[in-house]
């Protein structure tokens, strides 16, 4: 009954979304203001549409409705109340019902924003959301349906959701990754506006570059949770492999990197229009691809692909989409022509499109490498695949390169810059930088890529450190305002660029931990009995004691007491252990010492005759790698440092003056 | 002249990132197998990654845990999805492939913790190399038993 309303209500919305689009693109030819009112107004419903089924679903999910298939399939008795509720997005139909919501959330905030001079715009914005929205609601109308009965008698307990996923980071990770997978919707919506309008300015740009950088957000968080999660549940030593689900989650991120920095190009130098819209349409259906792999698991095999019913319909949408994107684009090409030229080489917008390059270089290898296995089997019949080893190789120069931009883009000039005005600008934070090099080396660091790599980190911060003591110590000497009063101001001002500059230093923090786990991970693996010992790295593992309980949940424990020391100084215990859920699902979860030098990580492997006689230990030493973690503190405090609302407009430059004298006062972006 | 420079940088980088693809995807690339296709052109295989997978026949599995080596012999299924499918799903196929003493088999050499799922009739997914003498060395062994989950996970828990 109470799933036939939630389901009647879905019907419904589904219906709703279809009117705005057909009366906002009605109105807009009938320049009937009070249609494209109406519109506004049906999307205004979805909201509150939404949630109301969402919350329908939920409470069938905390109150045991195992007569429903999908929450037969993601809950059981014995989970708690949060898992429960979170099991909303723990399954394909919850997943899509959950992004649905979002979008609505997201549309309707965005219709509620003053139009003013931009209501032009409107119409077209309802339509695109609506649109994206009508195929979502759509896809769970008719194919994925969360309410669906299972035929039959009513089990009388579910499934469970996959014990791997009942992990705080699984929890908080969808949402994240949906926040800005959603998010990237509303920009590319009003890109879409723009093209058909023909308002082909950067107007759209600045209204919804918030949005992005939100959207961005959102999406690096919910990457580097989900590696956080693969870190500390799945139990090989790492947070990252390059798998096609990762990769499809990573390829939106690939593109809206380089879209945040080249909208910047617009604005400043009316250049990189075309450009501009073809990043933020890939990102879109990027995002649409991304949902769509995440959750189905598709990639894992071809024919899985062509018997999921939604797989045809996804892909329909996004080449739908993307034809119908990129020929409005066509359409307006000769509108998005650049304003200026490029001149040097060296100058920051050509170092920006260069950067964008690297970016999409990396993207092409990371979705060639996914598609490789389909097309080599569809050509040559025989099943070839790449695995980590080939993104590592192919993306790690393209990396560097981006690092490097970093380290020089921020010193180059607008326009015009050459070997010389950069030389001047960078030889001494260069030199300063190379301090590290050296010292690695003298310390007895002999590969490579790893040299290589700190020098870049070092220049990155050198850098950047620098043009925060510049632009103080200019601003302090014309305003006697002491350097630390002026450095917060000139921050305070200039929100978007410090915010950048505080982004890039996460950035390579981030690649300082990748560099360490990557390049100096060791392991060691060995079955050992109690009171025996392992050494790695320098760690003196003792094996203690081994205890196998059954917990009051029902899992069945089987947990090691290490005692760890160093030189023998005590360093404490760890307690690797696996989990076997009473249906048999085993978990594993490593005994993690972690410092800003290096973790170590120890597996106690799961194995059936593992006994205090002789037990399986798998130990990783990741060197680093908690930087990855303090990088995205940091990188979190300067996305809002970026996007924090402020009253004073940041880049001030002659032009977006002109505009502003053209245009009066901006509007709420 | 202003635009040939940017012209011919755009290109470096294509033709940079098209060399990266296709040196990468030559060391790393990993063919996959059959059993049947792998007894058959053995010689021709050596020094190329592999990737086979077939099923584990129980009696064979030997596992020395001092030294954790492991041995143990698959037997030939399909790798044809809509082909398993047809023959009533994975654990029928796997269970076929045990018990017929006809099909191709090879030997499969394994140095690590014996995997919880290595069992009879279990399906065995493993990368490694096939050496001269006919026996397959495994780097990474992954096994799989027909699962009632949902494929929701990243599958990159090994051995």
């Amino acid at each position: 009954m109470l799933a036939d309303f939630g389901y009647g209500v879905l019907v419904i919305t589904f219906l709703i979304s279809l009117y705005s689009i057909v009366i906002a693109i009605y109105g807009e030819f009938k320049k009937s203001a009070v249609m494209v009112e109406s519109a506004r107004r049906a999307m205004l419903l979805t909201w509150p549409l939404l949630t109301l089924s969402a919350l329908t679903l939920v409470y069938l999910l905390v109150n045991n409705h195992y007569e429903l298939e999908y929450v037969w399939a993601v809950t059981n008795r014995s989970m708690p109340l949060y898992l429960k509720i979170t099991a909303l997005w723990g399954g394909q139909a919850g997943s899509l019902l959950f992004w649905s919501w979002l979008l609505a959330a997201f549309t309707s905030a965005v219709t509620l924003r003053k139009w003013d001079r931009d209501r032009e715009f409107l119409p077209w914005v309802i339509v695109v959301s609506s649109v994206t929205l009508a195929f979502f609601l759509a896809m769970i109308v008719f194919f994925e349906n969360p309410f669906a009965k299972i035929l039959g008698p009513v089990p009388v307990d579910g499934r469970g959701l996959n014990p791997l996923l009942r992990h705080p980071g699984m929890i908080i990770h969808p949402p994240m990754l949906y926040l800005g997978f959603v998010s990237f919707v509303i920009p590319y919506a009003f890109a879409m506006a723009a093209l058909i309008t023909g308002r082909t300015d950067d107007r759209w740009i600045r209204i919804t570059r918030r949005w992005t950088l939100w959207a961005w957000m959102f999406l690096s968080l919910g990457l580097v949770l989900g590696a956080r999660w693969a870190y500390d549940v799945l139990g090989w030593g790492g947070y990252w492999g390059w798998d096609p689900v990762e990769i499809a989650a990573l390829m939106p991120w690939l593109v809206g990197t380089p879209f945040l920095h080249t909208v910047m190009i617009e604005e400043k130098r009316g250049m990189l229009k075309q450009l501009n819209m073809f990043l933020i349409i890939l990102t879109y259906d990027l995002v649409i691809f991304g949902t769509f792999l995440t959750r189905s698991g598709v990639l894992s095999s071809v024919h899985a692909f062509a018997e999921s019913a939604i797989g045809p319909m996804f892909f329909g949408f996004i080449g739908l989409t993307l034809i119908t994107s990129v020929a409005l684009v066509i359409y307006r090409w000769g509108d998005l022509k650049s304003e200026n030229s490029l001149h040097s080489l060296l100058s920051r917008e050509a170092l920006f499109l260069l950067a964008a390059l690297l970016f999409l270089g990396i993207l092409v290898i990371s979705f060639w490498g996914t598609i490789f296995p389909l097309i080599s089997e569809l050509f040559t019949g025989q099943k070839v695949t790449v695995g980590p080893p080939f993104y590592e190789r192919a993306t790690t120069p393209l990396w560097g390169g981006l690092m490097l931009l970093m380290g020089i883009a921020p010193l180059s000039a607008w326009g015009h810059s050459t070997i010389k005005t950069l030389g001047r600008a960078i030889w001494k934070p260069s030199i300063v930088a190379l301090i590290v090099p050296i010292a690695a080396y003298a310390g007895g660091i002999r590969q490579t890529v790893a040299l290589i790599g700190f020098t870049l980190v070092a220049l990155v911060i050198t850098v950047t450190l620098y043009e925060f003591w510049r632009g103080a110590r200019a601003r302090s000497r014309k305003s006697d305002e002491n350097f630390v009063t002026a450095l917060l101001r000139l921050a305070g001002r200039n929100r978007r660029r410090y915010g950048g500059y505080i982004i890039h230093i996460s950035m390579v923090l981030m690649a300082i931990g990748i560099l360490g786990i990557e390049i100096f991970q060791t392991e060691t693996q060995k079955n050992i009995a109690v009171g025996d010992e392992i050494n790695l790295a320098g760690y003196t593992i003792h094996y203690d004691s081994l205890a196998q309980f059954r917990n009051q949940d029902g899992r069945y424990v089987t947990r090691a007491v290490m005692s760890i020391s160093k030189n023998g100084r005590d360093m404490g215990e760890l307690y690797p252990r696996f989990d076997i859920y009473p249906d048999g699902q085993p978990m594993t979860i490593p005994g993690v010492r972690s410092t800003l030098v290096d973790d170590l990580y120890i597996v106690l492997v799961n194995w059936e005759q593992v006994g205090p006689q002789s037990t399986p230990f798998k130990i990783y030493h990741n060197p680093l790698v908690k930087w990855v973690w303090i990088g995205t503190y940091l990188f979190v405090f300067g996305v809002l440092v970026a996007a924090w609302p402020e009253k004073e407009r940041e880049y001030a430059s002659a032009r977006s003056r002109r505009k502003k004298a053209a245009y009066g006062t901006s509007g709420a972006d | 002249m202003q635009r040939m420079k940017f012209v011919i940088g755009g290109l470096l980088i294509v033709a940079a990132v098209i060399y990266l693809i296709v040196s990468s995807a030559q060391a790393s690339a990993e063919y996959f197998m059959t059993v049947e296709e792998l007894e058959n052109q053995a010689s021709s295989l050596v020094g190329k990654n592999l990737r086979v997978s077939g099923a584990v026949i129980g009696d064979t599995i030997t596992y020395d845990p001092e030294t954790m080596n492991l041995m143990f012999t698959i037997a030939h299924v399909t790798g044809d999805n809509s082909e398993i499918e047809s023959q009533g799903g994975l654990a029928v196929v796997l269970h076929d492939a045990v018990v017929d003493p006809n099909r191709a088999r090879v030997r499969v050499v394994y140095n690590g913790p014996m995997p919880d799922l290595l069992r009879d009739e279990a399906q065995a997914i493993m990368t490694g190399h096939i050496g001269e003498d006919g026996i397959f060395y495994a780097d990474e062994l992954l096994l799989k038993c027909p699962t009632k989950y949902e494929e929701a996970v990243p599958g990159q828990t090994d051995g």
